[in-house]
């Protein structure tokens, strides 16, 4: 089987093909650099996602935006966005902060991507 | 009258990396501009990663890219004044600012114009219907729901697949509100392949190419917005019309360099990239006045507005140390094929290689884009895939150029794809 994909690590937008024989990857074409190749592989056996989104900070309005410390399963990005939504930080926060462990049971963390007062 | 060495105008990604460089290239006393209360510019609402691969090599979001030429001004000793706006730039070099202490005037060696852009209003597209709440430019959505904390709809209709429409329908998903559709009235998206990848097919949102807004519907708040499919003229097709019920639409139809303060200076702007004409060294029609960032022409990427405005800091540090660079200014013309050229003029003799951006005007397979000077071809580059979507830049050396100002043409052939 053969998956088109759109690679997603650079604004490139390399085109790739994904040769499939079952649960296995022949090959990944298309891709003008490494990352391609490896993001054509992940994307069709584990499909990987870094999630960006925001936090409440107690006593402000405006919210905190925080990201996943590192790519989490397609399938759990809604869950680690509803995690984020739904915590609320004590103030300072410096960026780069953990402000949640183990986010939605993913292994990752969510980290501040800015600071608060 | 306070002096100072270079006065950016704006406190943005251009802003910041063009008085940082002009810092490192020797300018004293550097001071930035911002009509915020912060500095960082429309990186602050951006939260998003996939900023900094060319820069940093890692992607960060809006607010990390911010934070980091925030931290190396502040260590460099650039100084700032937040929530002052510039009122006037005028005769050699004076500024009027108005902040929360009153009126501002300044005259500085050199001036940065870093203002950045607007977002294309509604006005603009004359689309029918009544004027109910809920429509909303897809930054102005940004804004509200990044910064501001609200959330600006539950269901939402986008018209234009710009990348900021194609982010916002991530983060309105990831809010938990749910996108309808994206419409967009050309065959093609100007977004990014990857930001319809990662924005819009991983959470299963339609993109409908060749498709437009005909109607809005809703007395206090939008209730629903009718689309239908476009012909090759951009006309609706009678009959394709199909009404989707929503709360919100939010309008991501373009950019526009804001050069109100350029314009009043009287300053010669282009009319096809929407900013201020320029130099090689990205000095505007006024000596000592250089512009860069989205305020010169609308970019991609954050890491080519940084480094095209250190450019810019770097040539206003040259014309406040050493004065004007010498030369006569030869016109670079735009051809076929070829829009939003820049730059529109350049220095001749040429001492140093001449960076030329540019959009294609349409999708082209296998393009050539040569630049022409009275018939004879001066440089000659093969670009095999060429969009409207993503900026291209060509690097013409010195050694090409001719000794005397002579006309240039720039163009862009190859195979219409569609």
């Amino acid at each position: 089987m053969i998956r088109e994909l759109v690679c997603i690590n650079c604004p490139v937008g390399c085109r790739l093909r994904v040769e499939l024989e079952g649960e296995q990857v022949v090959s990944v074409s298309g891709n003008r650099c490494k990352r391609g190749e490896s993001y054509g592989r992940e994307e069709c056996l584990d499909p990987r996602r870094t999630v960006t989104a925001l936090a409440r900070v107690s006593g402000s309005s405006r919210p905190l935006p925080v990201k996943t410390s590192r790519p989490v399963p397609k399938q759990k990005v809604m869950d680690c966005a509803a995690a984020a939504a739904g915590l609320t930080v004590q103030p300072p926060v410096e960026i780069g902060q953990v402000v949640l462990k183990n986010v939605a049971g993913t292994g990752a963390d969510l980290l501040a991507t800015d600071s608060a007062e | 009258m306070r002096q100072v060495d270079i006065a950016v105008v704006g406190g943005g990604s251009a802003g910041l990396a063009a008085a940082i460089a002009a810092k490192e290239a020797g300018a004293r006393e550097v001071l930035v501009l911002e009509r915020e209360d912060e500095l960082g510019g429309i990186l602050r609402q951006c939260i998003h990663n996939g900023f900094g691969l060319h820069r940093f090599k890692e992607e960060l979001t809006g607010p990390e890219y911010a934070s980091r030429y925030i931290a190396k001004a502040r260590e460099l000793g650039v100084e700032h004044m937040t929530g002052v706006t510039v009122l006037e730039l005028g005769e050699g070099r004076t500024i009027t600012a108005v902040g929360e202490n009153g009126l501002i005037k300044l005259r500085a060696g050199a001036v940065v114009l870093a203002t950045g852009c607007r977002e294309r209003p509604r006005g603009a597209l004359a689309t029918p219907g009544t004027r109910p709440a809920g429509v909303y430019t897809a930054g102005a959505a940004q804004k509200l729901m990044n910064i501001g904390g609200f959330l600006p709809g539950r269901h939402v209709v986008i018209l234009g697949s710009g990348d900021i429409g194609l982010i916002m329908a991530r983060r309105f998903t990831l809010q938990g509100a749910k996108v309808e559709a994206v419409a967009e009235i050309m065959p093609y998206s100007s977004g990014l392949a990857r930001n319809i990848a990662q924005c819009l097919d991983d959470f299963g949102i339609p993109l409908l190419l060749s498709h437009t807004v005909v109607d809005i519907k809703g007395r206090e708040r939008v209730e629903s917005v009718t689309i239908a499919e476009v012909d090759r003229n951009r006309k609706p097709i009678p009959g394709t019309e199909r009404e989707i019920a929503c709360d919100t639409l939010l309008l991501s139809v373009g950019l526009i360099p804001e050069n109100e303060l350029a314009r009043a200076a009287g300053i010669e702007l282009c009319p096809s990239t929407g900013g201020a004409a320029v130099d090689d060294s990205l000095e505007t029609s006024m000596p000592g006045v250089f512009a860069c960032g989205n305020a010169l022409h609308v970019h991609d990427l954050v890491d080519n507005v940084s480094a095209e405005s250190e450019r810019a800091g770097r040539s206003a540090a040259r014309f406040l140390l050493c004065g004007r660079r010498e030369g006569r200014r030869a016109h670079l013309l735009q051809g076929e094929g070829v829009s939003g050229l820049v730059p529109q003029n350049l220095l001749l003799p040429a001492k140093e290689e001449v960076k030329l951006m540019f959009r294609p005007k349409k999708p082209l397979e296998n393009a050539v884009f040569s630049v022409l000077c009275g018939g004879e071809e001066l440089l000659r580059k093969n670009l095999p895939h060429a969009l409207p979507g993503e900026m291209a830049e060509v690097v013409l050396p010195a050694s090409l150029l001719p000794g005397e100002p002579r006309e240039l043409t720039a163009r862009l052939v190859g195979e219409e794809v569609l």
